[in-house]
């Protein structure tokens, strides 16, 4: 297998492009005027709740929905009507749709047999792509004979075999448990880089899109709310939605943000940033801001703690300390002490305008 | 404490437990006794009856009718079978599994486009009511419905006037004059005959093959088709190979119940015979039931050697 060498940037032009794309289901729009470019050789994830129109999106890159509205092009090709096989695109299936009554040989090869490549060649790929997700000797076993983890390596071989420029997957992990899942994450993204193809990737797990992502697509209610790299999106996010679903949110409204920050728009700080000091602290600097407030409740998660410190009977803010020095047992006594939460004004994003579908109701 | 106070109540069961809860208790621990008092009458059945008579048949088959006496002479002879494999008895056992053949074969493929239909397209609603108008044709009696069907294969019958009133009067005469399959008219004749066949059994063809069917996920589909197979491409490497278990568990009944059936080849036949009228003719009007009995072996062989076959492509599963 020849050794591609993984882009350092992504080339210019887009692998795909969707333009006005919506897609509706009786009532339902499940994809709703979607603008999306991917390039070529990045790892794109779609991130976004159950019904967002991530999965639908997806499938209507692979070719098994066709867009009510909108253009969808492949490497500048129109291939909005186009069907599924006639697309240079695989996918890996949620349930992994390995064929039941073929070995796992043959369920790699399938791809090669339909395009009548010769037996011998056939093997030889197919064995090659079965090291390369590390099943060295499972080739002749029958699907229902492997584990799960198995299993979706054998799905991946499957797509990968042949040679897609683009390899779509839809929560190919969610089977999985939580060690394992954490392993697949790091292989698969270390495939991705090695072979160099564009991968779009599907999930409702805002950790594993920001573990293994270059850049992501956040959706909600068939729209995508925002696109960035990881960072950006947990430290620039633009509206509460995003705010709330990607880390662990603070959004303050208009009344506490001008109280606070003095800004008229809602800001919001993540929970690392805020330090929480006892109540009677000299008030901080000019650089800094600060509130006083109430622990609620204490959540203790062995390597960090979340503190639910309450401003006044609707707004709480959340922080989260690292155990450095503490124990179980001192941070549960922390329950009800008034403190005074302090951190830097660089840290308080803007957000915009609150609309009907944010995450947090301020 | 009064009758009402919940925990004299659940004191009272635990100490004091009624015969039936002892019993449900007891029955519970042993699985296997359970097992037992479920099959016992079912398998008794099973061996006095089913057993016990098919293994006095088959013995039946070794012992012989004196022609002088009319008398079964209970001493073992491989007479009978002698005499099967002589010209007119071969071509009996011929014609009935080329028949059954036949039937299994126009069965399947009328069964699986109906079957296709109903797992992978059809709503709820229509699929229940497709299920009522396959089955309803078992709820009216057999025959009743064979002889229907002879009424209208008949010359006077209703497709006799069909062909008549579009002018093709020429292409059912041709069909007619056909050899072996043809005859007088289509109530006399091996094709009417197979036409019968194939519309009693094929209830039992398409449930099987729906249920197969419906087990294939539609993912699975998808997924050949994202790997590059035209939908013609699927249905050979995917979908019919996972049917075919259901195939082959439908044929099953269609080649048996041909194999062995008496009615049809009566009813449209004529004096070639099939195995049930043979079987007839030599226990009913000969009384060489020696000789029916042999006649019976060579199906219950001939089925036998199908079913390993059918459980080697897996159709026990799809039953």
């Amino acid at each position: 297998m020849t050794d591609h060498r993984p882009p350092t940037e992504p080339s210019a032009s887009p692998a795909i492009r969707l333009r006005g794309v919506t897609r509706h289901f009786g009532e339902v729009r499940a994809v709703d005027g979607v603008d999306l470019d991917i390039l070529d050789g990045e790892f794109f994830t779609m991130l976004g709740p159950s019904g967002s129109g991530k999965t639908t999106c997806l499938r209507l890159i692979a070719g098994f929905e066709v867009p009510d509205r909108g253009t969808i092009e492949l490497f500048g090709q129109d291939v909005s009507r186009l069907p599924p096989y006639e697309r240079p695109v695989n996918t890996v299936f949620q349930d992994y749709a390995l064929f039941p009554h073929m070995r796992v040989a043959e369920n790699v090869g399938y791809g090669l047999m339909i395009r009548k490549v010769p037996r011998a060649e056939r093997e030889r790929r197919a064995q090659e792509m079965l090291d390369l997700v590390r099943l060295p000797g499972l080739g002749q076993r029958k699907p229902s004979e492997l584990s799960g983890g198995q299993r979706q390596r054998v799905a991946l071989a499957r797509a990968l075999i042949l040679r897609p420029r683009v390899l779509l997957l839809d929560e190919p992990l969610g089977a999985l448990d939580l060690k394992l899942r954490q392993e697949m994450q790091i292989e698969l993204k270390a495939l991705q880089q090695r072979l160099g193809i564009t991968f779009v990737y599907v999930t409702h797990d805002q950790e594993e899109a920001l573990t293994m992502s270059d850049r992501i697509a956040i959706f909600n209610g068939g729209r995508i709310e925002q696109i960035g790299t990881p960072s950006e999106l947990y430290e620039a996010p633009a509206t509460p939605f995003v705010a709330g679903f990607v880390g662990v949110s603070n959004v303050l409204g208009p009344v506490w943000a001008r109280r606070i920050a003095g800004t008229a728009q809602p800001i919001t700080v993540r929970p690392e940033k805020i330090q929480m000091l006892p109540a009677d602290s000299p008030p901080p600097g000019p650089d800094q801001c600060f509130v006083d407030g109430r622990v609620r409740d204490v959540i203790y998660l062995g390597m960090y703690t979340r503190f639910l410190v309450e401003l006044d009977e609707q707004t709480d803010l959340t922080v989260v300390q690292q155990n450095l020095q503490t124990t179980s047992m001192d941070v549960r006594a922390a329950r009800g002490r008034p403190v005074r939460l302090v951190w830097d004004r660089i840290h308080n994003r803007m957000l915009a305008s609150v609309d009907g579908r944010d995450g947090e109701a301020q | 404490m009064t009758a009402d106070d919940p925990r004299s109540a659940l004191a009272q069961r635990a100490t004091k437990p009624g015969t039936l809860r002892r019993l449900s208790t007891f029955l519970y621990r042993r699985p296997r006794l359970v097992l037992l008092l479920l099959l016992g009458i079912p398998m008794l059945w099973m061996v006095a009856v089913y057993l016990g008579s098919l293994s006095t048949l088959v013995l039946q088959s070794f012992f012989w009718l004196d022609s002088f006496t009319g008398q079964v002479v209970r001493t073992l002879t491989l007479a009978n079978y002698a005499q099967l494999f002589g010209p007119a008895n071969r071509d009996i056992f011929v014609r009935t599994i080329l028949m059954a053949a036949a039937v299994t074969l126009a069965c399947a493929g009328l069964a699986y486009p109906l079957a296709y239909y109903m797992a992978r397209y059809a709503s709820n609603r229509v699929k229940g009511l497709l299920y009522l108008a396959v089955l309803l044709p078992l709820w009216s009696s057999y025959l009743v419905r064979v002889y229907a069907w002879r009424l209208i294969l008949a010359k006077e019958g209703i497709v006799s006037w069909m062909f008549s009133a579009l002018n093709l009067d020429g292409l059912l005469d041709a069909v007619l004059s056909l050899p072996v399959i043809g005859g007088p008219s289509l109530s006399v004749s091996f094709l009417g005959m197979w036409l019968v066949f194939v519309y009693v059994w094929l209830p039992y063809m398409v449930l099987p093959i729906e249920a197969s069917l419906e087990r294939v996920s539609g993912s699975v589909l998808e997924a050949s088709a994202d790997l590059g197979a035209r939908p013609g491409d699927t249905f050979r490497h995917v979908t019919f190979p996972l049917a075919l278990p259901g195939v082959v568990a439908g044929s099953i009944f269609t080649f048996s119940l041909t194999l062995g059936d008496f009615v049809v080849p009566y009813s449209l036949g004529n004096s070639s015979f099939f195995i049930g009228q043979a079987v007839l003719s030599f226990q009913g009007t000969a009384w060489n039931i020696p000789l029916a009995a042999a006649f019976t072996v060579v199906p219950m062989v001939v089925m036998g050697i199908y079913l390993l076959g059918a459980r080697k492509m897996g159709a026990f599963e799809a039953l």
